[in-house]
């Protein structure tokens, strides 16, 4: 008996070995790296190399210098999962409830998207939301926007961009959750005097949570460090954190501040995380 | 069957202020020409325990749906107390079930389960209500838990707390027995009976398990292929079917093939396969001459060839013993007869009499008034597999 326990247990650690490995060299030892990177002199470059100082300072520059695009990353990311959450829910909803046979050709609908590059499908949006394309013309028409208003090159344009690329992350996950609702606690709502507006927000809302979290989670985390959608469809205006930690790694080649600034994005992210994730699971979930 | 749709419309004409629940000519069809329900007629008595019971597909969990308003009819109507409720939404009706899966919810604790109800219509003291109510169930200990952390009988009682507590005018039970093991089973159907008793309202509770149908119920109505075959008190039901399928149903029958030879004032003597017996008048339900005469296995009296017994009027000689199971309260024989049918006899074991062994020629006997005739153009298996218990 114990001889098949320990026998698992060892199975168990060489199963894990593969990514344990993988993880270590590309996760772990860049991770280190990173942070180490963080704490250099920024005087130092590519050619007199770096000394380490321990320089905390760095993270004080960061933060009084680009408090403005890390505001605008979380804003931006954050809009755009209040998007995806409103047109996932009610797409997921549509899918796992009312689809009925076409329910396997929507969720191919729905990935589809993932079959093309994400930068080209970026710059699409470009062409889409042109400043004499036709939304652009048609909201003029109606008086929407101004005779010279346009979308691309303003916060719309990034939080619509953004939106659109990250729906998918959100609809899979909340179809899996809605899907799994036995039908019959519906029909027991409706016969405990729930009509279907209350039945709604006190049986399938609550069973969906599961599905919500992780579905805003797999939206919001990669919506923040997204710089792509700020790049192409934002101007300068527009500079998201990604876009300045890419300058100041590519263009400016300061790599104490681009680490530090990378750094200080993980944290605020995990920290965040851990606080939605804690209130969501201790209270309404299963 | 056309008599009994008769007696209920005349009912329903005579009598608008019904206060129980009335179904008038009440249709469902599905897509593919599918009949589930095929114009019923049923008058549920206010305050009665009624049994719709039936195979399953038989139509009688659709029949429910519709009186919770969970399925819409094709065609006629459901009365409630006067009021028409066929179309009324689900939630607008005084009207709950214990659903067969139980579905409880199961992000909600035991009390907010059982307060469900309450909390919708607003109702005050939900806190004394619902803890009187738990302890009706005997659930007051649980009441903090979720549903997944009860056993299956725990559960059947919060389903059935859940949707008694909204004192409903009719609460609807849809095989809320089946998922519980045969002990645990027998134990509720003795609670849900007492609670009946308890709160006087009208249960209507389908199943098809006959043994529970006739445990439970005041009045059971047989439903086969989406109508009502008969409908009576259980013993009424088991002690005169009306059809074969009722008496093959309904526990079990001897459907011996027969003749009508002659019809007195109260009494009607067949002749099956040349030996003539009686049936009373008042126990024939047969068209023309031909019919199966039908007799209880346990009302069948087995003795020795020659022997007197304690039934004088038929017997029937020339049985030869095929099998013997003896099952501890009685022992059940089968027979052969000279027309080559095997009939079934189940014996008392009062331990007055010898148990016979296979092989062994009988006589077989039975008091007139325990048989009863059916119409021939009936098939004598029909309702006779019981299966999926």
């Amino acid at each position: 008996m114990s001889e098949t326990v320990r026998r698992k247990g060892k199975v168990g650690y060489l199963l894990l070995a593969p990514a344990a490995l993988w993880l270590v060299l590309f996760f772990v030892i860049p991770f280190y790296s990173l942070v180490a990177t963080s704490l250099f002199d920024q005087g130092g470059s590519d050619f007199r190399g770096y000394q380490m100082t321990y320089a905390f300072g760095n993270y004080v520059d960061v933060v009084q210098e680009y408090a403005g695009p890390f505001g605008r990353s979380l804003l931006y990311g954050a809009i755009a999962t209040a998007f995806c959450l409103v047109l996932g829910y009610v797409l997921a909803y549509a899918i796992a409830f009312k689809a009925g046979r076409w329910k396997n050709l929507m969720l191919v609908l729905v990935i589809a998207p993932f079959f093309t590059s994400f930068l080209v499908r970026t710059l699409s949006w470009k062409l889409i939301l042109a400043d004499d394309g036709f939304i652009v013309n048609t909201l003029q028409t109606l008086q929407v926007l101004g005779d010279d208003g346009r979308l691309l090159a303003t916060p719309i344009a990034v939080v619509a961009g953004l939106t659109y690329n990250f729906l998918p992350f959100m609809v899979l996950p909340l179809y899996a959750s809605i899907d799994k609702i036995d039908h019959r606690l519906i029909e027991a709502s409706s016969d405990l005097y729930a009509n279907p507006f209350v039945g709604f927000f006190k049986v399938t809302w609550p069973l969906s949570l599961p599905g919500v979290v992780s579905g805003t989670l797999l939206t919001f985390i990669p919506a923040v460090g997204d710089y792509i959608n700020a790049q192409f469809l934002g101007s300068t205006n527009e500079r998201v954190i990604g876009n300045v930690i890419q300058a100041q790694f590519t263009d400016a080649n300061n790599y104490p501040v681009a680490s530090a600034l990378s750094v200080l994005l993980m944290v605020l992210i995990l920290a965040m995380v851990l606080v939605y994730v804690r209130r969501a699971g201790t209270e309404d979930l299963l | 069957m056309s008599q009994l749709a008769e007696d209920v419309a005349a009912r329903a004409a005579s009598d608008p202020t019904y206060d129980g629940l009335r179904l008038s000519g009440l249709t469902k069809s599905f897509g593919g020409g599918f009949t589930a329900v095929d114009a019923l007629d049923l008058d549920v008595p206010k305050g009665s325990f009624f049994a719709l019971l039936g195979p399953s597909g038989c139509g009688k969990t659709t029949t429910l749906r519709m009186v919770a308003g969970l399925e819409t009819p094709t065609s006629g109507s459901i009365v409630l107390g006067g009021n028409d409720i066929t179309y009324a939404k689900p939630y607008r009706r005084p009207v709950n079930t214990v659903f067969q899966s139980y579905a409880l919810f199961p992000h909600l604790d035991i009390f907010e389960n059982v307060a469900f109800g309450l909390r919708r219509r607003k109702s005050a003291q939900v806190k004394e209500k619902v803890e009187q109510m738990l302890e009706l169930v005997e659930l007051t200990e649980q009441s903090r838990k979720k549903p997944a952390q009860l056993s299956g009988g725990q559960q059947q009682r919060v389903a059935l707390a859940r949707a008694l507590i909204n004192e409903p005018e009719v609460l609807l039970l849809d095989e809320p027995l089946g998922a519980l093991d045969l002990k645990l089973r027998r134990a509720m159907q003795i609670e849900i009976k007492r609670i009946q008793t308890e709160v006087q309202q009208t249960f209507i509770h389908v199943t098809h398990d006959q043994e529970e149908a006739m445990t439970m119920a005041d009045t059971v109505a047989v439903m086969n292929a989406g109508v009502i075959e008969q409908m009576g008190a259980p013993a009424e039901l088991y002690e005169n079917p009306r059809s074969t399928f009722v008496a093959n149903f309904l526990g079990q029958s001897n459907l011996i093939s027969g003749t009508v030879v002659s019809r007195a004032a109260d009494v009607v003597t067949v002749e099956m396969h040349g030996i003539q017996v009686s049936v009373p008048t008042g126990r024939t339900h047969v068209d023309g001459d031909q019919g199966w005469v039908g007799i209880r296995p346990e009302k069948v009296l087995l003795g020795e060839p020659g022997e007197q017994l304690d039934a004088p009027g038929n017997t029937i000689p020339g049985g030869v013993i095929t099998d013997v199971s003896f099952v501890g309260v009685s022992t059940q024989y089968l027979v052969r007869m000279p027309w080559g049918q095997e009939l079934q006899i189940f014996e008392q074991n009062t331990g007055r009499r010898r148990m016979f062994a296979s092989g062994e020629k009988v006589e077989l006997s039975w008091r007139p008034e325990y048989a009863f005739l059916l119409d021939q153009s009936q098939d004598a298996t029909a309702g006779a597999q019981r299966d999926g218990q």
